[in-house]
């Protein structure tokens, strides 16, 4: 189509653009923001690029460590979010379908998602830890309970509102609970349940970083070593970390939006091509 | 199917029959009063009526959708083909996979239910659409399709329920003589809901006219007009007499 072949330009173009202001305020922000003395806390991208991961020249001897210490962490964390958000996705699918069965069941279950919603779970995270320990198990926990909502609420919503007119046809020719749920509810479902995915993949991420932030003991992830290199002025060596924790996030959007895109895009509105 | 009690004549003809129906819904809305009406192998019978008169509710209710109704009903056969206004096509399966679905459901064999799908979607001129997905359909496909789904089980008794009600007057004329083709061809008997006088008109042996809230069978015309019916039907003073005795009744009944 001829429109979508002039806004080709645009479309790498706009994203290269925003990022290159982004990365020039940066350096605005670092040279002409900050004064000689305080240039330390917002370090240059190249510096913080260089002494967390390249170690070219000066940075030769502590890079190293630095890099492998800060990997190490990134994938105790991506493997939190990911058991996490794992969990999450069957558990959360599995009572939703429970809840859609019946109005009783919703009324006696949702009540204590929407209380998983509400309540600071970070604050409850000393507790899970003198209850469990301060490792894998624990932080999986929190991850759960951060990420278990919105799949809920997605799942339920897709499931309960199929069109009338669709499970007329399904009662008309006698179909089973079982066919109901499986060829209507759950296909007719799918848009929604992505949402939910993408929301709470996110919100595993955050709750596998930031528990970690809270956990203080145990093996440190990113979440831990960026509290860790703030304590220690060590800024660029923070400002990666803090680079390796938004890229995570990102790829784990990324990742679920493809998905949906693969699962829904054919004959979904909102995935398509715009 | 379930009725509270048998309905009183048995010919072996009788496809449907509904006597004495009246329906009352929770809310106190006299949706029907004293419905009384049959349809016959071979016969494509139509009701009238304005849009809300409870048309649509006598179909609910024969069909078992709608429970709570008082009076007697009685399918003979099981196998019913109800189109809706709306299409319903599942839009995560393609025109191929929703015309299987009635099958699927009925645990027809693969093999035996992507043939006997191909063969109504060619039957309704859907051919070489099988793997579009509804999204990619206009308004009069997306009936087609949803013909050719019902079509798949070879019912007998065929419920239609406006189902071209939402679309344009060229559209939904080309359909109504492809129906009636297949009237023809399939030999089923038909109960249809419309407001248009013209459509009932042309694509009937019976119309009945309702009256509105509650619905009432006030009117019946016996459709003297031979098959196979020409698009030319449409301009005969004949045909436009009848339509004017229907338009009257109808005036009638509401006033």
């Amino acid at each position: 189509m001829a429109p979508s072949a002039r806004r080709r330009p645009l479309e790498t173009a706009g994203p290269v653009g925003v990022f290159a202001l982004f990365i020039g305020f940066w350096y605005f922000m670092s040279y002409v923001g900050m004064s000689e003395g305080r240039r330390f806390l917002v370090p240059a991208p190249h510096v913080v690029l260089n002494r967390s991961f390249f170690g070219i020249g000066s940075a030769a001897e502590t890079t190293p460590a630095v890099r492998s210490t800060m990997f190490k962490g990134l994938l105790l964390s991506a493997q939190v979010a990911a058991v996490g958000l794992l969990i999450a996705i069957l558990l959360g699918m599995a009572l939703a379908v429970l809840m859609s069965r019946a109005r009783w069941i919703e009324r006696s279950l949702y009540p204590y998602a929407v209380a998983l919603q509400a309540i600071p779970v970070l604050a409850f995270v000393p507790l899970i830890g003198s209850f469990f320990d301060f490792n894998f198990r624990s932080r999986v926990i929190v991850c759960v309970i951060i990420a278990l909502f919105p799949i809920i609420a997605n799942t339920l919503f897709g499931l309960v509102s199929v069109d009338a007119g669709m499970h007329d046809l399904f009662t008309l020719h006698g179909a089973s609970g079982r066919d109901r749920l499986w060829r209507l509810q759950f296909p007719a479902a799918l848009p929604s349940i992505f949402t939910g995915l993408r929301i709470s993949a996110g919100l595993s991420v955050i709750g596998a970083i930031v528990g970690d932030f809270f956990f203080r003991q145990g093996d440190a992830g990113i979440g831990r070593l960026i509290d860790v290199y703030r304590a220690r002025n060590q800024t660029p060596e923070m400002f990666g970390a803090v680079i390796l924790s938004a890229l995570l996030g990102i790829a784990v959007f990324w990742l679920f939006g493809l998905l949906s895109r693969r699962a829904i895009g054919r004959w979904h509105e909102t995935t398509g091509q715009r | 199917m379930a009725s509270p009690a048998a309905a009183p004549h048995r010919d072996t003809d009788v496809l449907l029959s509904v006597c004495g129906v009246s329906m009352t819904f929770p809310d106190g809305t006299h949706a029907l009063d004293d419905v009384t009406l049959d349809v016959r192998q071979g016969e494509f019978v139509t009701i009238v009526g304005p849009s809300g008169c409870g048309k649509s509710t006598v179909l609910r209710i024969a069909s078992g959708l709608l429970a709570g109704a008082t009076g007697a009903w009685e399918l003979a056969d099981d196998n019913l083909g109800y189109v809706f206004q709306d299409a319903t096509l599942l839009p995560w399966r393609t025109v191929q996979r929703n015309v299987e679905l009635f099958c699927e459901l009925h645990g027809v064999p693969a093999k035996e239910r992507t043939e006997r799908a191909s063969e109504a979607i060619d039957l309704v001129g859907l051919g070489g659409f099988e793997q579009s997905y509804p999204r990619r359909l206009s308004g009069g496909m997306l009936m087609r399709a949803s013909l050719a789904r019902s079509l798949v089980l070879h019912p007998k008794l065929f419920f239609f329920d406006e189902p071209f009600g939402a679309l344009d007057e060229i559209t939904r004329e080309r359909l109504n003589e492809e129906l009636l083709r297949l009237f023809l061809l399939e030999r089923f008997g038909a109960l249809f809901i419309t407001h248009s006088i013209s459509e009932a008109v042309f694509l009937s042996t019976r119309v009945l006219v309702m009256s509105s809230r509650p619905g009432r069978i006030v009117g019946e015309y016996e459709v003297p007009f031979a098959y196979p019916r020409s698009d030319d039907l449409r301009f005969e003073p004949e045909f436009a007499e009848l339509c004017g005795r229907i338009s009257h009744a109808l005036r009638d009944a509401h006033r």
